[in-house]
């Protein structure tokens, strides 16, 4: 539980730092809130050589509204995203996840652009960032490009980041007014990964669903956007055969590995429940 | 008399003596971070040490290569099982009468299995040298299943024990077992059995868990090569313990030994026992002449250093129809790992589980127990527990509730018909123990009034109809547990570690203004002894407690004790406290005498002095008797105010306890809740109600945790998959119930003070409990006994089992 030796920067700025990952290349990883690559770390699982802590540049940080989008900075942390009114507001479903990730503790530290970036299936960010529809800054030597978190992920740890490539945003679309909204996670305990977790946004017209998202969570090697549970229930009153066959829907996208939570079996199970609870608490907020 | 004078009421307060709810006076260094634990210990030029551990749970060790290991700058050496043979220290004896590799000799027999100790200047330098240190390893098959143990093709793991057949507790039947404990008759119990009206039998397991302090195992030793003095500071539950199991395995003379445990950090059991860490930091100083550090990490102390239970005890029952019991019948496979390490008295290989008759009054009983060896950590550590007693507490309380159902009859009431009842005390049990007092259906019907339990049922009847109509996902599961405890290890008739008696000791000595100190044998790790041991001697001697520091842990000091666990400290040193005190007042009542000019029968202790009897007026108070004890005492008096007392207690205390909890299970996701628990403890005279309630609170918290997901399990290659708080169950506030306590007051009768200690009742009723809530919300869909943990996944496993879940 001691990690090897690495040398330590602080860029002062956004160039600093894609400089400095271009120059170091491979050997090098960035530091975010460090809660998932200090423990790989500690184990020897992660060995870099050079850590570039980014906390030092003041202009990744942040929450503004931009005409329908709401543009977060990569280090903006848990908390200061729990904190903003402009979230609770616009995308309290946002709100409502951050204030499922662990303890206060690790959200004091823990950003956004770390939880979307890293690629870890058990992370609530980003099945949350594809129901929104969200897009990632990505930027590096060559440049920024944009990047749809639905086109985000490629396997576990596996992401559209190119060697030297910063997340320095994350872009939402926000949600329509009166949309409805859920985000539905089961755990063993405070500071757990989901056994199975499921976002819904949605909108509903005369008592039927307009339109609906539905992410997974930690139910296989990437996030998930389940099409076909979402398309399932649109025009639906979401009565107990719609949700079914949108749990059964999700079900089939599902590959969750068997762990300490529980068997496939069981982990694919609960993922259904949640799909179909948070089906219904969606709308139910409407 | 005038106003200002105080009442008696008054006087006795100020003592905040024996029953107040005296503030824990360790929690001021504690809640401001000036506590003093091992890690806080730097010394000038201090080294530091780390394992080499083994990724394989069986395997040869053909070459281990430390040749880059030394050349990492700040690595020192590198010590493997070859350098500590020079030194005869490459095995060690176990508490339970077994031998334990310090470092792989040959072989490893579970993963993460100490294989060579790296000594570096700092500990980023130890774990480099760590990863440079090259071990060639020849895969073995590993054992797991314990059930697979004694099959006849079964690898063999303890080499070093071929052709011994038979060990430290008898005979042993296979190359993997260990001894097998009887107790008990058996002609007698088979004869019950035949001629019973109703029998049960259940396989009941409890699985492998672990006592998990949030402080880990560690150790600074430091060794003065000038003086050929060892000074080792630890955290240990029992120094003295381990000054001389140093002192007889290394060969250095007692008294320059020198142990001293600072604060701990919790133990749990977990810091009874010695383990490698201890002995290569001891060697390592030795051979550096400077002081060496070992600091566990969270993931070695949860797969290395002693798990607790693993015991599969299959329980038989046999009753009349009414539900009177007539006869029990336990037999125990015994998962030891790889050494047989327990921490238990020695003469006793399963502790005391043989208190297996619980609170009931079993005409018959038989007992068999059959130790044995597979390829997982060693142990087998009383975690919370007074040695086994928490598995037969388990044992016969799921036992019963499976009768009940048997007999459909309400588990409560099936206690009830069975209680030892009062006047049979002191109770002699079917399998060899003296019960003390107890008063179980008192409490047991106070618990049930306190829930409305009767309401409670009714409850359930209705949520069960609704759940086969199809109303609700909910069910609903009442937990009842009665436990019967066996504390206070022990009487030396049949307690000693390693041929020492397990006494406990108390010195007290005051000082002149009517202050004292009193130094202890025992070691608390979070129990409060500085304040309650300080609220006994304000009670038996008349001087406030904030007068009296408490000091334990250092074995130059202390006068020798066995230590701190198994609920040991209040029925053992407690009593020796007493015994103490009672000295330094028989003294101060002859100082009394000769300066009130009266006979010493003409005086009676008064809350703070003694007084005159009869003549009000003519009192001394203790504080101005400890100064005269150093100014003027009576003539062929040797001045002075000191006691020291070794109280080897006559019989073990019963504390006791009815719990009741109440759970709503989700059978779709398997999810509970805890709605209610309830926890009734009978512990005897009750010297700080607020402590108790704060060990109940704890206890408890562990029993949820155990009951309700905490295990240490491994896959079918011996990898230990819940290594880690993530996997490993460590309830935080927000998953932890809200608890409810109660009490009722039996004290013990052989107690100087009647006091029976409380710390592990809690672990020891609530696993029941919680288990036994569990598995009444699933009996009235057809299930007998769910296996433990009922973590979500498994609550969801039943009721697909049961045909709940689509």
């Amino acid at each position: 539980m001691i990690p090897g030796p690495f040398n330590y920067h602080r860029p002062a700025s956004l160039a600093d730092a894609v400089n400095l990952l271009a120059t170091l290349g491979d050997e090098a990883r960035p530091l975010a809130g460090g809660h998932s690559l200090v423990p790989m770390m500690k184990l020897r699982l992660a060995t870099p050589e050079h850590l570039v802590d980014l906390h030092g540049i003041a202009g990744l940080k942040g929450i503004r509204r931009d005409g329908n989008r709401l543009v977060i900075g990569a280090m903006t942390t848990q908390h200061e995203l729990l904190a903003s009114d402009e979230v609770a507001k616009s995308v309290p479903i946002l709100h409502e996840a951050a204030l499922l990730i662990a303890d206060p503790q690790v959200r004091y530290r823990g950003t956004i652009g770390g939880n979307v970036a890293n690629g870890d299936p058990g992370n609530d960010m980003p099945a949350l960032m594809m129901t929104l529809g969200a897009s990632y800054r990505l930027e590096g030597k060559s440049g920024a490009r944009d990047v749809a978190a639905a086109e985000f992920y490629q396997g576990a740890y596996f992401t559209a980041l190119e060697p030297g490539e910063l997340l320095t945003a994350v872009s939402i679309p926000v949600p329509p007014a009166g949309h409805g909204s859920a985000y539905e996670k089961l755990k063993r305990k405070v500071g757990d990964y989901a056994t199975a977790a499921a976002a819904v946004v949605l909108t509903m017209s005369g008592g039927k669903v307009a339109t609906c998202a539905i992410g997974l969570t930690n139910l296989a090697e990437t996030p998930l956007l389940a099409t076909d549970a979402a398309n399932a229930v649109i025009g639906t009153s979401l009565d107990e055969a719609s949700l079914k066959k949108a749990a059964a829907a999700a079900q089939a996208i599902m590959s969750p590995a068997a762990d300490a939570r529980g068997p496939v079996e069981y982990r694919k199970h609960v993922g259904g429940i949640m799909v179909m609870r948070a089906l219904q608490r969606a709308a139910r907020g409407n | 008399m005038n106003d200002m004078t105080p009442t008696r009421e008054q006087r006795s307060a100020a003592l905040e003596g024996m029953g107040c709810k005296r503030k824990r006076v360790e929690d001021i260094r504690f809640t401001q971070g000036k506590g003093n634990y091992v890690d806080d210990v730097k010394l000038p030029g201090m080294l530091h040490g780390d394992f080499v551990r083994s990724p394989h749970a069986h395997a040869r060790v053909k070459k281990i290569d430390d040749t880059e290991a030394l050349k990492v700058p700040g690595v020192l050496a590198v010590i493997t099982a070859e350098t500590l043979k020079t030194v005869n220290l490459a095995w060690m004896p176990t508490l339970a009468g077994d031998v334990q590799m310090v470092l792989a000799d040959g072989k490893v027999l579970f993963q993460n299995q100490e294989v060579a100790f790296v000594v570096a200047t700092d500990r980023y330098a130890a774990d480099d040298g760590i990863n440079k240190v090259v071990v060639e390893y020849e895969q073995l098959t590993p054992l797991i299943d314990p059930f697979k143990a004694m099959d006849a093709d079964a690898p063999v793991l303890r080499e070093d024990l071929a052709g011994k057949t038979s060990g430290a507790h008898g005979p042993r039947k296979h190359h993997n077992h260990i001894f097998e404990w009887t107790v008990g008759d058996k002609e007698l119990t088979d004869a019950a059995f035949n001629k019973a009206e109703v029998t049960i039998k259940e396989m009941i397991s409890y699985h492998r868990t672990h006592p998990s302090p949030l402080e880990t195992c560690q150790c600074v030793c430091s060794f003065d090569k000038i003086k050929g003095e060892l000074t080792i500071y630890g955290t240990f539950q029992a120094p003295h313990v381990i000054r001389t199991v140093v002192s007889l395995i290394a060969k250095l003379p007692e008294q320059k030994i020198h142990v001293i445990a600072p604060d701990i950090g919790g133990g749990f059991g977990n810091k009874v026992g010695a383990y490698p860490g201890y002995i290569c930091a001891a060697v390592a100083s030795i051979v550096t002449g400077k002081p060496v550090k070992w600091v566990e990490d969270r993931i070695e102390n949860l797969t290395a250093t002693s798990f607790a239970r693993d015991y599969h005890m299959t329980t038989e029952i046999a009753a009349t129809r009414e539900g009177k019991v007539t006869g029990l019948r336990v037999h125990v496979l015994a998962d030891h790992g790889a050494f047989d390490a327990c921490a238990d008295p020695s003469k006793w290989p399963a502790g005391f589980f043989n208190i297996v008759t619980g609170s009931y009054d079993f005409p018959t009983a038989h007992l068999s127990v059959d130790g044995i060896y597979t390829n997982k950590a060693p142990g087998g550590v009383a975690y919370r527990c007074s040695f086994r007693v928490t598995e037969a507490a388990y044992c016969i309380e799921r036992a019963m509730d499976i009768l009940a159902q048997k007999l459909d009859m309400d588990p409560a009431e099936l206690r009830l018909k069975n209680f030892i009842k009062p006047e049979q005390f002191p109770y002699h049990s079917a399998l060899g123990w003296e019960y003390d007092s107890g008063d179980y259906a008192t409490a047991m019907k106070k618990a049930m009034e306190s829930t409305k339990y009767a309401e409670l049922r009714k409850e359930q009847a209705v949520k069960r109809a609704a759940f086969k109509r199809g109303e609700t996902r909910e069910i609903m599961g009442i937990g009842v547990s009665f436990f019967t405890e066996i504390v206070g290890a022990g009487p030396s008739k049949n307690c000693d570690i390693l041929g020492i008696a397990m006494f406990d000791s108390c010195e007290i000595r005051m000082h002149p203004t009517g202050a004292g100190i009193a130094r202890m044998g025992t070691k608390s790790q979070g129990q409060g002894h500085e304040t309650t041991w300080a609220q006994i001697i304000a009670t038996e001697i008349g001087i406030p407690a904030d007068n009296i520091m408490v000091e334990e842990g250092n074995t130059d000091t202390a006068p020798y004790g066995l230590g701190t666990y198994g609920s040991r400290s209040t029925p053992v040193a407690g009593a020796a406290i007493a015994m103490a005190a009672r000295k330094i007042k028989a003294k101060a009542q002859m100082i009394a005498a000769y300066k009130l000019e009266v006979h010493e029968d003409d005086l009676e202790f008064d809350i703070d002095g003694f007084r005159v009897k009869g003549l009000p007026e003519k009192f001394m108070s203790m504080k101005d008797i400890c100064w005269v004890a150093y100014n003027s005492v009576p003539p062929g008096m040797e001045p002075g105010l000191e006691a020291v007392s070794y109280y080897d207690p006559p019989n073990m205390t019963y504390p006791f306890g009815a719990y009741i909890c109440v759970m709503d299970i989700d059978v779709d996701t398997g999810v509970y809740k805890v709605r209610r628990f309830h926890a009734l403890d009978d512990c005897g005279t009750r010297i700080n109600p607020m402590i108790i309630e704060g060990q109940v609170h704890g206890g408890l918290t562990e029993a949820f945790a155990i009951a309700m997901g905490q295990e240490i399990r491994y896959d079918a290659e011996g990898n230990v998959v819940t290594g880690s708080f993530m996997d490993f169950f460590m309830p935080t506030a927000v998953e932890t119930p809200h608890w409810e306590t109660d009490f009722t007051v039996t004290p013990s009768p052989h107690h100087p003070i009647g006091a029976k200690g409380v710390g592990e009742s809690p672990n020891v009723g609530g696993v029941p409990a919680f288990s036994n809530a569990v598995n009444d919300a699933f009996s009235f869909l057809g299930s007998t006994h769910i296996q433990m943990p009922h973590d979500y996944w498994r609550n969801w496993k039943a009721a697909k089992e049961l045909g709940a879940v689509a």
